[in-house]
């Protein structure tokens, strides 16, 4: 599972940042030198999976698609998790009202759907229609303020488990400010869940931006490539036999969101003791296990302290 | 013929590391009526071979050998061939099993009558009012008072010795030949245990039942066991009866583990020389407190839990303390009350000049260079993160002796040799190392800033009988060197009797007994006291058998009174 995921996810990266050498057309291509391509051209050699509606080729627009997919998942990602993982570990450290008042906005913000916020926000920074710029940050805005309740609740959660760990109490005894224990012994503890949940965002990103797409508030294809829109472009096609013109973005959505997940799942299963998978072994096998320091055990200890656990290696 | 029979047993376990042999060709018998001690340190091997006798390892473990039992009801089973089905028929009929800690054993959301008939129809056909009756007249044999009406209370409705009871009562019901008891009175306060232990013996004249008898406690063993099996990194390195192992062990593992069991007693000696060393001049103590309460906040509209009622005592510099008293005695919370991590909330608390009731935080961070702690667990009181010397630099960063890691270094190295560590550990995380080699550690951080006083909070309770003593010993030595005044928490009267000047014990949050080794241990005035004494367990079978009458005498009278 993790090696699927992991192929998946190598291939879209591949195709995001490669994509200028990979497509043989650029994305908003309609000619070459030997003349327009032609709309809803059936797949053939020169255009292996045909061309669209608008008389681009689906091949290119497929793989220039995932660019703006990881686009839109670094600006997302980067917006909301230093935010969301600073007020998460003041919550859950302090605790108090603040914590209280984080909480409930938290869930507030919980109940609100991102598609919503994303039209809204799409709205708000181009008037609905948009070049690669405006469409990215309209998804990865509304996306934003959707994640950053997750990683406030993941890392508030974490805190306030690690707060009562001995080793931060023997800070606080040491006479360590609050900030040196945040941050040197809280904070690099708390992150253990961040890749999982930073892979499961990363799919929702790329899906919310296809449902932006989807409905009319992308990207123009113009100024990018975006999945969601040539399937919104396309759904006349279906009806009249096209199938290549949705078939092939739709796909690229479900594998690239598949992988991602794909790699987001296994790394909660590694990173789980008890998830993880573990061949038998034979009775006999290994040795038994030292489970003393003291060399020899404590049979005759080599005089006093000195040699107490196994001298120095 | 013999109730149990495990024969060239051999169990591994498959680890992140490879494969692991936790059971290497252990061959026992238990015979009816009889109790096996299996004593060893932690990861010798002696839960995992108790397991097998359930057929309960998990399925990462591959077990040979055999394991035969011999069921009630005629004939005899292998436990490691038994397919799951005919396991489930063996559990509970055959062998049951007793296990640590009573309060996670039993289901919170049901009654304790409900999850003894669970056990009871789980084998045989039984109606609702047969069950019943049957949980009544069990629950009555194991000692719970009033057992018509506690049928229906839910395991919160009762105190850990009475849980840990109702733990017995499910094990005993179906009467099994056999019932495997791993460390059933670990997680019990001493006078709790000494009761636990007289039901378990009852069980075996009364109902001539085998006890297998997990435990590290050579106290608990001598006071209970016919036969000990010690066990050793997966072997049994020596089985005997217990008088004869006790009175002449064999193995020089067995007399090394022998020798480093703490007794009361031991430390009369060296308390009365630092008592002789030490100057008479009159000194304004390091910490004082006075008629001292805390109270935990309540929920809404309740009252606040009280867990220090009223306490007074003194710590006078280069004065070792110790503290005893059961759990939830408050003990804890005192030395948390004099480091500031609890909030004093009444009467009277100076640690260091600094009235530490209603203190603020910014008025006591410049005393917190004078103060150490130690932590129970070294399992978790060090960052996981960070390496040793990056652990033990941390206080000398905070107060500004060092800029950074490798400029405290050398001092890091220091104390490191300080407390017996190699300075190369300095370099390990915190997992590399063992729990004793960890509490060294934590020993060399808290003497980092050279405090003129240390809160060592059972600080050897999670550590092996044997390493225990060398901790110990270096704690003694290194008091002595640095000359640190000490609060020394701990359950166990014998520790506190090497290392303490004078003793206080505590109950229920109230101080009752205060004095040197010799008065508290020698002749303790207070029947709290008097009983806690009696209930320790001994490392010697005979004199056990004497202090057992003791305490029944001590609790008659109380009784009586």
């Amino acid at each position: 599972m993790l090696l699927a995921g992991l192929v998946l996810t190598a291939l879209f990266l591949v195709f995001a940042i490669f994509a200028p050498l990979i497509a043989p057309y650029g994305y908003s291509q309609l000619r070459d030198a030997n003349g327009s391509f032609g709309a809803q051209q059936e797949p053939s050699a020169a255009h292996v999976w045909g061309t669209t509606v608008g008389g681009y080729d689906v091949l290119s627009r497929v793989i220039w698609g995932a660019q703006t997919g990881l686009f839109v998942i670094v600006v997302a990602v980067v917006l909301s998790i230093f935010l969301g993982v600073f007020l998460g570990l003041i919550s859950g450290y302090i605790g108090g009202w603040l914590d209280r008042v984080l909480v409930v906005i938290a869930d507030a913000i919980y109940a609100f759907p991102s598609l919503l916020l994303a039209i809204v926000m799409a709205i708000v920074i181009s008037g609905g229609q948009s070049g690669l710029v405006g469409g990215v940050f309209a998804a990865a805005i509304s996306l934003t303020v959707i994640y950053i309740p997750q990683y406030f609740r993941v890392i508030r959660a974490e805190t306030t488990r690690i707060k009562s760990e001995a080793f931060v109490e023997s800070a606080r005894v040491i006479g360590a400010s609050t900030p040196r224990i945040m941050f040197r012994h809280v904070l690099r503890n708390a992150t253990r869940t961040l890749p999982l949940i930073f892979t499961l965002n990363s799919s929702e990103a790329i899906l919310t931006l296809a449902g932006l797409g989807f409905l009319g508030f992308g990207i123009e294809p113009s100024s990018a490539a975006e999945w969601g829109y040539d399937l919104n472009k396309s759904i006349s096609d279906v009806t009249s036999g096209i199938w290549w013109t949705s078939l092939f973005p739709g796909l690229a959505i479900v594998f690239a969101v598949l992988g991602i997940t794909l790699v987001g799942e296994s790394l909660n299963d590694l990173a789980d003791p008890r998830l993880r998978g573990r061949r038998s072994v034979a009775a006999s096998a290994g040795l038994t296990a030292q489970t003393f320091v003291v060399a020899g055990g404590v049979i005759d200890p080599p005089g006093g302290l000195a040699g107490l656990e196994g001298p120095a290696s | 013929m013999s109730v149990a029979e495990i024969r060239d047993l051999v169990v591994s376990f498959s680890s992140d590391a490879g494969a692991v042999k936790a059971v290497d060709g252990v061959t026992l018998t238990v015979e009816p009526g009889e109790v096996l001690a299996i004593v060893g340190e932690s990861g010798s091997g002696k839960t995992v071979t108790a397991k097998t006798i359930l057929g309960l390892l998990p399925e990462t473990a591959t077990a040979s050998g055999a394991v035969i039992l011999s069921r009630s009801s005629g004939g005899e089973v292998d436990v490691v061939t038994l397919s799951r089905s005919r396991l489930r028929e063996v559990r509970g009929t055959d062998v049951a099993m007793i296990f640590q800690e009573p309060s996670t054993a039993l289901n919170p959301v049901f009654t304790v009558g409900w999850q003894i008939i669970e056990g009871l129809r789980a084998h045989e056909r039984i109606s609702r009012a047969e069950g019943k009756a049957k949980a009544i007249e069990i629950l009555r044999q194991v000692g719970i008072p009033d057992p018509e009406t506690r049928v229906n209370y839910y395991p919160h409705q009762f105190s850990g010795g009475q849980k840990q009871r109702i733990v017995i009562a499910m094990a005993l019901v179906l009467r099994p030949g056999l019932i495997v008891a791993d460390e059933p009175t670990t997680a019990l306060d001493v006078t709790v245990q000494a009761e636990i232990l007289d039901l378990l013996r009852t069980l075996r004249d009364d109902f001539g039942t085998a006890i297998v008898l997990i435990t590290h406690n050579m106290g608990v063993v001598a006071d209970l066991s016919d036969r000990v099996a010690v066990m050793y990194q997966g072997k049994v390195v020596e089985q005997a009866s217990t008088r004869e192992l006790f009175a002449n062990p064999k193995a020089d593992y067995t007399k090394s583990l022998l020798a480093a069991v703490p007794y009361v007693g031991q430390g009369r000696a060296g308390a009365a020389a630092r008592l002789s060393g030490r100057s008479r001049e009159v000194v304004e103590p390091l910490v004082r407190a006075e008629d001292l309460l805390i109270e935990y906040p309540g929920r809404l509209g309740r009252a606040g839990f009280r867990a220090v009622d009223g306490v007074s005592f003194t710590i006078a510099p280069r004065e070792v303390l110790g503290l005893v008293g059961e759990s939830g005695s408050g003990k804890t919370t005192i030395g948390r009350a004099i480091a500031g991590l609890t909030r004093a909330t009444g009467g009277s608390l100076n640690v260091l000049g600094t009235e530490m009731v209603r203190h603020r935080e910014r008025d006591f961070r410049k005393n917190r260079v004078d103060i150490g702690f130690v932590f129970q667990d070294p399992a978790s009181s060090f960052n996981p993160l960070l390496t040793i010397a990056e652990c033990v630099a941390e206080p000398l960063i905070v107060h500004k002796r060092a800029g950074d890691v490798k400029a405290a270094r050398g001092r890091v190295d220091e104390l490191l040799e300080a407390v017996q560590l190699p300075k190369s550990y300095g370099d390990r995380y915190p997992h590399e190392l063992s729990g004793g080699q960890r509490q060294r550690a934590s020993l060399a951080r808290a003497l980092a800033l050279q405090p003129k006083l240390l809160i060592a909070d059972e600080p050897t309770s999670a550590l092996d009988v044997s390493v225990q003593a060398r901790v110990l010993e270096l704690f003694a030595q290194l008091q002595r060197e640095f000359g640190f005044a000490c609060l020394f928490i701990s359950h166990d009267l014998a520790v506190v009797d090497i290392l303490a000047d004078r003793i206080a014990v505590l109950y229920k949050g109230r101080l009752v007994e205060e004095g040197t080794g010799a008065e508290v241990l020698g002749a303790p005035q207070h029947p709290y006291t008097q009983r806690l004494l009696a209930s320790l367990p001994v490392p010697d079978p005979v004199a056990q058998a004497e202090r057992r009458e003791n305490l029944r005498a001590i609790r008659a009278a109380e009784a009586a009174s």
